[in-house]
């Protein structure tokens, strides 16, 4: 072999292992700048569904200039770091809306106001809950979209086995909860086979702290109140009813069990009496147990009013986005009151043809949501799903999210480990809550440093 | 074809022209692992050396901060804790496979003709994904519904949380982590099945019975596959992360429902501290601590196996 053919190939062996190294970005095709033209990238949206496809669809009908390449999966923030250290980033990202206090305090993602400005996109729009977590510090970091609330589930026909109406049910009066669960629960000899008041517990603490009136964070996301009093009181209470259901062991284990994607659901099996629950679920229960006894109310705080915790998902455009311009344009027509109906439409055409009711489609817009409730909703006919949707609009209104925040997920594993810890009977609440106070409160200034 | 002979040099000796063109090619062969290892480990390790004297969140240049992290490092008590369930998995888990593993590999060795089929039975766990590991245990260490509990009652035993007991949760791993002994088994087989056939008869001439000659004619002459899967099996389990992140942290709809602390290994923990929370510096100090303790348990395992292990070819 010669020189020259042993060095050529040394060089494509060279070149082959430093070719693996293309980031998500898509390498070197430049973006191109012009509004509505070059190359655009996503991550962490999936089209997996309608309701991406349908909007996905409208952009590029309306963009045939822009050559839009969705990365397809959910969000993965080892991809995305990885992308971003590379200085090869998508144009845009698709992700939880509780992760962007991190990301805008670390300069990952661009601020949005020029964006909101020149494609003059109407933030107010937006739910107020949706607003606040991709707001830091008084600059819009995202647009949202979605708005996931959380309502209470009720088994009537358990409660008439009980000798009880929904109406008995009151999760206002904390006082009177155990009593009530030991009137619902199944246990028998440390085994449990029917949960009577799931508090649901660590993941809706910030709720039931927020109906005993506490915040566990500030609003500007910086200070955690986890000491606060009444937030181990909202712990304690919620404690107090998995002790009385065979403690957390049998509890949990208990409620793993459960699918609730499908026919021998929760509420077809009669395993719960009354639950705190995302909206979707009404959707499955629609679909799967069309005549089960359902009843679908407002979480309330101690005074009864009600009141519900929001979450979802949101866009960003990244630091190093080779195509801001067009990335803007995108999200303004994904989140868009026109978009959201034709996807919703599609929703109901496809629910529809497969003999399937339409619940809804909450988009965290509320001019969209009106829109779809009054021009493509229809009642289902069987009222329980009917009056469960109402309560879920009524949820909407009345829902507050937990504010974006620098160090939000040290934060959550901070409060979330010490419920567990509480759960499994590691620590007293006040005790466990103290420590995750240190904890958030050394992880929220190290960021803010 | 001719070649010239190059007299011997007192101390070195000169490689002929066919060896250095053999050479040559050997590099070249050798080109693509060479590469792909600077590029690909040596570089990223030098890299998280450098990583792991900064204060470095992956999106903004690193800030030197001297021994800041190492400091840490000793202070943080979730380290400790993590490092704790590590070491006490792995003493848990490494005893555990070798002795089962030998005794399974002793019961396919007389099984005979069925041999092959059983060993496909064992080793058939370890193509499972290990995602689908996690998920799948989660399942049958379920404290009301899963099988091994239900396999516990049958025999009158309360089984215990699994998966939420914070005493429970690293027994439940260790029980989990069962499921793949088949490759050490594999390995057992194939040393028992090299130990020549004369030293046992030659132990029965001398009247030795079962255990005798397990314990003096087995165990020595397999000695290098128990020492070989001793250390892998132990750098293996200081490393664990897939089916325990997969059960207790990787899905988002309920990881913050299981108690982290129980659950925390120590690789686990350095993957959130870097990607979840974005302290890359503090995670590559990490890296370079978990580097150094399976450095010296090595060195160690080594110093104590070369006064233990029987190498074929040796004297004596």
């Amino acid at each position: 072999m010669s020189r020259k053919l042993r060095a050529t190939a040394l060089v494509g062996v060279l070149a082959l292992a430093v070719s693996g190294c293309g980031g998500v970005g898509g390498g070197g095709d430049s973006g191109g700048g012009e509004k509505g033209s070059g190359a655009l990238s996503t991550m962490g949206l999936s089209l997996s569904d309608e309701i991406a496809t349908t909007r996905v669809d409208a952009f590029k009908r309306d963009h045939p200039d822009v050559r839009l390449q969705v990365t397809e999966g959910a969000f993965d923030e080892q991809q995305f770091l990885s992308a971003v250290a590379s200085g090869n980033p998508p144009d845009l990202v698709y992700l939880d809306r509780k992760l962007i206090g991190t990301y805008a305090k670390r300069g990952s993602v661009q601020p949005l106001t020029d964006c909101v400005d020149e494609q003059k996109i109407d933030m107010g729009q937006y739910r107020q809950a949706a607003r606040d977590q991709v707001t830091l510090d008084g600059t819009v970091y995202g647009i949202p979209e979605f708005s996931q609330v959380r309502v209470v589930y009720l088994n009537e026909a358990l409660l008439r086995e009980a000798g009880l109406t929904p109406d008995d049910v009151n999760l206002a009066d904390w006082a009177g909860l155990p009593a009530l669960n030991a009137r619902l629960a199944t246990v028998s000899g440390g085994r449990l086979s029917r949960i009577g008041i799931d508090p649901k517990i660590p993941e809706f603490l910030p709720m039931w702290a927020k109906a005993n009136g506490a915040e566990m964070i500030s609003a500007d996301g910086t200070k955690p109140n986890l000491t606060d009093p009444k937030v181990v009181e909202a712990l304690t209470t919620g404690l107090r009813l998995v002790q009385d259901q065979g403690g957390w062991g049998r509890f949990k284990s208990f409620r793993d069990t459960f699918d609730f994607f499908g026919a021998q659901n929760p509420l077809a099996k009669n395993q719960m009496v009354a639950w705190p629950m995302e909206e979707w679920f009404l959707n499955q229960a629609a679909k799967n147990s069309p005549r089960a006894e359902l009843v679908v109310k407002p979480f309330v705080d101690r005074q009864g009013k009600p009141l519900s915790m929001s979450s979802g998902q949101a866009w960003v455009i990244t630091k190093g986005a080779k195509n801001p311009d067009a990335a803007c344009a995108f999200v303004k027509q994904m989140t868009a009151t026109d978009t959201w109906l034709a996807a919703a439409r599609a929703r109901a055409d496809a629910r529809k043809a497969q003999n399937l009711p339409f619940t809804g489609l909450w988009t965290g817009n509320t001019a969209a949501d009106k829109k779809i409730f009054d021009e493509v909703y229809r009642p289902t006919g069987n009222k329980r799903f009917d009056d469960a949707v109402a309560a879920v609009r009524q949820a909407q209104d009345v829902a507050f999210a937990m504010p974006a925040s620098p160090a939000g997920a040290e934060f959550d594993k901070a409060w979330t480990d010490a419920v567990n810890r509480v759960l499994a009977g590691q620590q007293q609440p006040a005790q466990a809550l103290a420590r995750a106070q240190q904890e958030a409160t050394a992880a929220l200034d190290k960021a803010a440093g | 074809m001719a070649t010239t002979v190059t007299p011997a040099v007192p101390g070195r000796r000169r490689r002929t022209p066919l060896a250095r063109r053999e050479a040559r090619w050997a590099y070249l062969f050798l080109a693509p692992w060479i590469v792909g290892f600077l590029a690909f480990t040596a570089g990223p390790m030098v890299a998280s050396l450098w990583l792991s004297f900064t204060e470095y969140d992956v999106i903004n240049a690193p800030r030197f901060s001297g021994l800041d992290n190492y400091r840490q490092l000793v202070s943080d008590p979730q380290v400790a804790r993590s490092l704790g369930n590590t070491v006490y998995y792995t003493a848990l888990h490494v005893p555990l496979v070798m002795v089962i593993s030998l005794a399974l590999a002793l019961l396919l060795k007389r099984v005979g003709r069925l041999q092959g089929f059983f060993r496909t039975v064992f080793y058939l766990p370890v193509m499972t994904p290990a995602v689908a590991v996690g998920i799948l245990f989660l399942l049958l260490l379920n404290t009301q519904d899963g099988l091994v509990n239900r396999g516990l009652a049958l025999v009158g035993i309360d089984g215990p949380s699994w998966t939420t007991d914070p005493d429970w949760v690293l027994p439940g791993i260790v029980l989990m982590s069962l499921w793949s002994l088949g490759s050490t088994v594999i390995i057992y087989l194939a040393a028992l099945q090299n130990v020549p056939r004369d030293l046992y008869e030659a132990a029965d001439l001398d009247g030795a019975g079962p255990w005798t000659r397990f314990r003096h004619v087995t165990l020595p002459m397999i000695s290098g596959a128990l020492f070989f899967t001793l250390i892998v099996n132990t750098i293996a389990s200081l490393q664990m992360f897939t089916e325990v992140y997969t059960m207790y942290f990787g899905n988002r709809q309920t990881a913050g429902s299981f108690n982290s602390d129980a659950a925390s290994f120590y690789v686990i923990h350095l993957f959130r501290e870097a990607f979840q929370f974005l302290h890359m510096g503090f995670a590559s100090a990490m890296a370079w601590l978990l580097f150094l303790v399976i450095l010296a348990i090595t060195l160690v395992q080594v110093k104590l196996g070369n006064r233990f292990v029987y190498y074929e070819g040796e004297d004596g």
